[in-house]
């Protein structure tokens, strides 16, 4: 479920407010997006995917928060960590060989 | 008692954001955009609408799946519709299976020219058997823009319009983020709204709530295979992410390390269903190795997402696991296809995806997504063809709008529905292992009394306010959805596929038909003989 925006990495893009296929977010007048629907979260990671900026943290869980904080986020390199696993980052992401790869038909 | 809007009170509908168009796609996952870039094609003008954001909605999006690419030679192609017929509990069509081979070929061969980033093999050729959720539809959104289509995102279709004929001419919703009401007159509509997974919270799966197959049941739209619809998925217990294929190289233990006789993802999940109604289901895949788990990261981030949030090496430590529905998504049932171009039996009314029954290719059986992704592909690519072909016609035609939609959206006497505790009441009914896993006449016909009486309650409901309207009509598409599944599964009495009877384990083939449904008040069940199977050819 969707737990933290981080106010230093967020810059406002309102992209996540787009993004969220259950509309989560609410845009704010001055500042950066809330979580207004927290609920709603169904836990799909899109958010975080399609952060410029890395400033979305989706927990493990469903329905359960796991009190992470951003201070904490920043030490164990989570935020964005999604994004780097799936290729969108710059230089994408490295293919394991061929033969590794094969591990995963024949069985 | 709910008075439909009629030609007479509401002539000509109007909403704050109006279009005129000849085709309009109801939903933006990727039936929706393949079906929105293939009427354009035709030069259709078209609009498309997603209630939530097309490209990062639906089950597609955030996962990974494999696509039912097979390349065309004639002894691979024959062994790829083969390997489904069982499976399939025989009542897929070879006709069908066939088509959509071609289609995909054609389509996937398109996404590598579009630039989708597939690998190359050793031998470099690329390797199009699967694609990443993500990188699929930020390219499909791409191109559908690409092909002139205007997209509203945060946009549910409330109902449909139709005109004096009864032909499907659009459809009325809001736009949630704005505030206000959007309406799209319209020659020809897709029907592309995924199936139903009953807000289980499988991975992308709670926008898919049958809302589609509600609008066009109201237009008195036919379904088919509604009893195929028992798909479960295993996921870290408290989870999303449904990635079943992993656990072929997991072992199932209760909760004191003990083996689970029997338990596998692959034909043993019924086993599973069964301990998880009393205990918990431990999971390890230790019948990984490192390069096997190297392979794994690589193909599938999102598996691993929440166990390494959730500190768990699942190849070295046990992790409890669940089975979450995912209904008709990866069920087969869905609106009944009545020609190669994906028409429903409403006039200019197209169903493709998930909303479309996927018994034609699939019979009574999904097992991975690859031909889901396929069906997905090519049905949209025919629908939006044919949709195409047929608002064409409709250009400059005069016709009367009239705003179809029943409960929730047209107003009754009644009280106003509670969506969450309609939404809730129908979830005790179908996420059950033992109602609707493991289904029993006698289970379904309590059920059914229920879900039924839950209809009743609702019928004559006043129209739902703005902020309450997507739920309300969500909440009611489940429950018609539910009870079109449930009529259907009491119909079948025998196990064919997925479908499961206590009562009746065994095939029987005196029911190799399909199942057709419909009808909202009064739900009606009726059958259609299944194709001709030519085993002759299957088996060359």
């Amino acid at each position: 479920m969707i737990e933290v925006i981080s106010e230093d990495r967020c810059t406002g893009c309102n992209i996540c407010v787009s993004v969220c296929p259950t509309n989560v977010f609410d845009i704010t007048p001055d500042g950066i997006p809330v979580i207004a629907r927290q609920d709603d979260c169904q836990t799909c990671f899109m958010c975080e995917v399609y952060c410029p900026d890395d400033a979305l943290y989706v927990g493990p869980q469903t329905t359960e928060l796991t009190g992470i904080t951003v201070a904490e986020l920043e030490a164990q390199n989570l935020f964005g960590s999604y994004r780097m696993s799936i290729g969108w980052v710059r230089g994408g992401r490295p293919r394991p060989t061929h033969e590794v790869m094969k591990r995963l038909e024949h069985h | 008692m709910v008075s439909p809007s009629t030609a007479a009170n509401i002539a000509a509908p109007s909403a704050s954001l109006e279009f005129d168009a000849d085709v309009l796609v109801i939903g933006g996952g990727p039936a929706g955009t393949w079906a929105a870039i293939a009427a354009a094609g035709k030069g259709a003008k078209v609009v498309l609408v997603d209630k939530g954001f097309c490209g990062s909605s639906g089950a597609t999006a955030p996962s990974g799946t494999g696509v039912w690419y097979v390349p065309p030679d004639p002894v691979r192609r024959s062994q790829a519709m083969n390997s489904r017929w069982d499976l399939g509990g025989r009542l897929a069509d070879p006709a069908w299976m066939r088509r959509v081979l071609d289609q995909t070929y054609q389509n996937v061969n398109h996404l590598a020219e579009w630039g989708y980033p597939f690998s190359d093999d050793e031998n470099g050729n690329s390797i199009r058997r699967s694609l990443d959720g993500p990188d699929y539809m930020r390219l499909m959104r791409k191109r559908t823009k690409a092909a002139g289509v205007k997209i509203l995102d945060h946009s549910p279709a409330l109902e449909l319009l139709r005109d004096e004929t009864g032909a499907v001419a659009g459809a009325a919703g809001i736009r949630r983020q704005k505030g206000d009401t959007w309406l799209v007159r319209a020659g020809a509509v897709v029907i592309a709204t995924g199936g139903c997974a009953f807000l289980s919270k499988a991975l992308g799966c709670n926008v898919l709530t049958g809302d589609g197959l509600l609008l066009a049941a109201e237009l008195g739209a036919e379904l088919s295979g509604m009893e195929f619809s028992t798909a479960y998925a295993m996921a870290l217990e408290g989870g999303s992410v449904t990635k079943t294929r992993f656990y072929e190289w997991a072992s199932f233990t209760f909760e004191d390390g003990t083996p689970i006789p029997g338990a596998a993802s692959k034909g043993g999940r019924s086993v599973m269903a069964r301990v998880l109604q009393t205990q918990r289901v431990f999971a390890q895949l230790d019948k990984a190795d490192a390069e096997t788990e190297q392979a794994m990261r690589y193909a599938q981030p999102n598996f691993f997402l929440p166990l390494d949030r959730a500190g768990i090496d699942p190849f070295r430590q046990r992790f409890p696991v669940t089975l979450l529905l995912e209904g008709t998504v990866r069920g087969t049932g869905g609106l009944r296809i009545v020609d190669n171009g994906c028409a429903t039996t409403v006039s200019g009314l197209y169903a493709a995806g998930d909303a479309a029954t996927r018994e034609l290719i699939c019979g009574a059986f999904t097992g991975g997504g690859s031909h889901n992704a396929a069906w997905a592909m090519s049905s949209g690519f025919w629908a939006g063809h044919s949709a195409g072909e047929h608002g064409l016609q409709y250009r400059g035609r005069g016709r009367r709008y009239v705003r179809a939609g029943g409960v929730g959206v047209a107003d009754g006497s009644g009280r106003a529905i509670d969506a969450a505790t309609l939404a809730r009441a129908v979830q005790d009914e179908v996420h059950p292992y033992d109602r609707n896993y493991l289904r029993s006449g006698e289970r379904l016909t309590d059920s059914l009394g229920r879900l039924d009486g839950l209809w009743s309650g609702i019928r004559t409901a006043q129209a739902a306010s703005f902020g309450e309207a997507q739920r309300t009509r969500e909440s009611v598409a489940m429950l018609a959805t539910s009870r079109w599944m449930y009529h259907s599964a009491l119909s079948r009495t025998e196990t064919r596929g997925m479908h499961k009877r206590e009562d009746y384990p065994k095939k029987d083939d005196n029911q190799l038909h399909y199942t057709t449904s419909g009808g909202l008040d009064d739900v009606w069940i009726g059958k259609q003989r299944a194709p001709s199977p030519e085993l002759e050819e299957l088996a060359a």
